[in-house]
């Protein structure tokens, strides 16, 4: 069974010219959102991203960036309320390269 | 379970099986009791006799997830690297940043691993990986990353299948099983706050012109209880079993759906001889209610974006505000007229 949440709204981003098809990001990906093909990767499915930052996180030519974070309601009101980043450590406005 | 000896001194061996302690300690961590200090202590362990060659597991210091994965190990000789993670587990810890690259490479220095064992891989669950960087792990230490299985049940399959992942084991599922061993938890958490709106509704109720009786407090305060547990119950229980099968893909969206079927439910059953204040009331009121907690089971979910979540909230959030203050003016005006 599959679960989808909504659409057109993750900040993932894949500068294609800088791969260097290690796939390492599709080995972390839990969704399924990248592919190879020909030795570069891509975007299969932009929707699924749930910006975990994994992908980003573990490419080591930075050829992919996402704005991390945890899609929890609770944390994002702590957020409005401490009017500071408590979706990740590294802040959720920060985007991770 | 006795003790390994190393060339870095002796490493506490660890069983792989449950005793009736453990299974309770699930039971109470899973609804919500001593939960953020069930921990076991950092460092490295042993299960069976590992030697030189034996491979290195990495998990975290919730001892919840420590005790899943050393079930999955029964018969086999390997080392268990625990990480710091303050009794968080690995996929919201990598999340956090504390199952991270610093506290792996940290971690890896201070058990001196590179001299327990010869090679140099360190086995990491797939979820871990939001957290660390394994180019900068290696860089740092030598050792390889390799991110293994997402659960741990499929750990036997992976470490006998030279350290190959399925496709299959590689994603997340959320079956209905996991969906509910969650709603505990967030029932736990929604009970002090709903003993406080449960006693305002209390009040409310009792009060009249003439000022606050105790005797209309006890015979009307009935329904927006009613309301107001049945709405707590939908969002935050049956909105989670049922996630997959309701239209909608927002939260708050499928929590207002079963609230308004909720509401409906009472308005043809209990509430024939409600007042019109508190039909009006318990239309207003279950489907916001019903939202709020189904929108809070975003964080238990596997699926969801925070760029999502923040779109989402932006529309709900004063939805589900303005429709309970008018809810509760309407139940106070329904009370003093």
């Amino acid at each position: 069974m599959e679960f989808r949440y909504l659409e057109n709204v993750v900040t993932l981003e894949l500068d294609g010219d800088r791969c260097t098809g290690c796939g390492m990001c599709t080995q972390v990906c839990v969704q399924a959102v990248l592919a190879l093909n020909d030795g570069v990767a891509y975007i299969v499915d932009r929707d699924g991203c749930m910006e975990c930052g994994a992908c980003a996180m573990n490419c080591p030519v930075a050829a992919l960036m996402v704005r991390p974070g945890v899609g929890c309601a609770w944390a994002v009101f702590t957020d409005w309320f401490k009017k500071k980043n408590v979706s990740s450590q590294e802040g959720s406005e920060n985007i991770r390269s | 379970m006795g003790w390994i000896e190393t060339p870095v001194g002796r490493v506490a061996g660890v069983s792989t099986k449950w005793t009736p302690r453990d299974k309770l300690g699930q039971t109470l961590v899973r609804m919500g009791i001593k939960r953020m200090r069930y921990t076991v202590a950092t460092g490295l362990y042993a299960i069976g006799e590992p030697d030189f060659d034996s491979p290195v597991l990495v998990t975290a210091n919730y001892k919840l997830s420590f005790d899943l994965l050393r079930r999955e190990l029964a018969g086999r000789n390997l080392w268990l690297l625990v990480l710091e993670t303050f009794g968080i587990n690995v996929w919201c810890a990598a999340g956090k940043g504390t199952f991270g690259t610093s506290e792996l490479v940290n971690r890896i220095r201070k058990v001196q691993l590179a001299t327990v064992v010869k090679h140099r891989n360190v086995i990491l669950p797939q979820l871990g990986a939001p957290g660390v960087a394994a180019h900068e792990v290696k860089k740092a230490t030598g050792f390889r990353v390799r991110y293994g299985p997402v659960r741990a049940q499929d750990l036997p399959g992976y470490l006998d299948n030279g350290m190959k992942v399925s496709e299959e084991s590689r994603r997340v599922r959320f079956p209905l099983r996991d969906r509910l061993v969650l709603t505990p938890v967030e029932l736990v958490q929604a009970w002090k706050p709903s003993l406080v709106i449960l006693l305002l509704l209390f009040v409310l109720s009792g009060l009249s012109r003439q000022g606050f009786d105790l005797h209309a407090a006890v015979s009307r305060s009935f329904a927006p209880i009613l309301i107001y547990l049945g709405a707590l119950l939908t969002g935050s229980l049956i909105t989670p079993a049922f996630l997959p099968w309701i239209p909608g893909k927002a939260f708050s969206l499928k929590g207002t759906q079963l609230g308004l079927l909720w509401a409906l439910f009472v308005s043809f059953t209990v509430a024939s001889d409600w007042s019109g204040a508190n039909l009006v009331a318990l239309f207003l009121l279950a489907p916001a209610v019903a939202a709020y907690f189904a929108m809070n089971f975003t964080g238990c979910s596997t699926f969801t974006s925070l760029s999502g979540v923040k779109k989402e909230m932006r529309i709900a959030v004063p939805v589900i505000i303005l429709s309970i203050v008018s809810g509760g003016i309407v139940l106070l005006v329904g009370s003093l007229s």
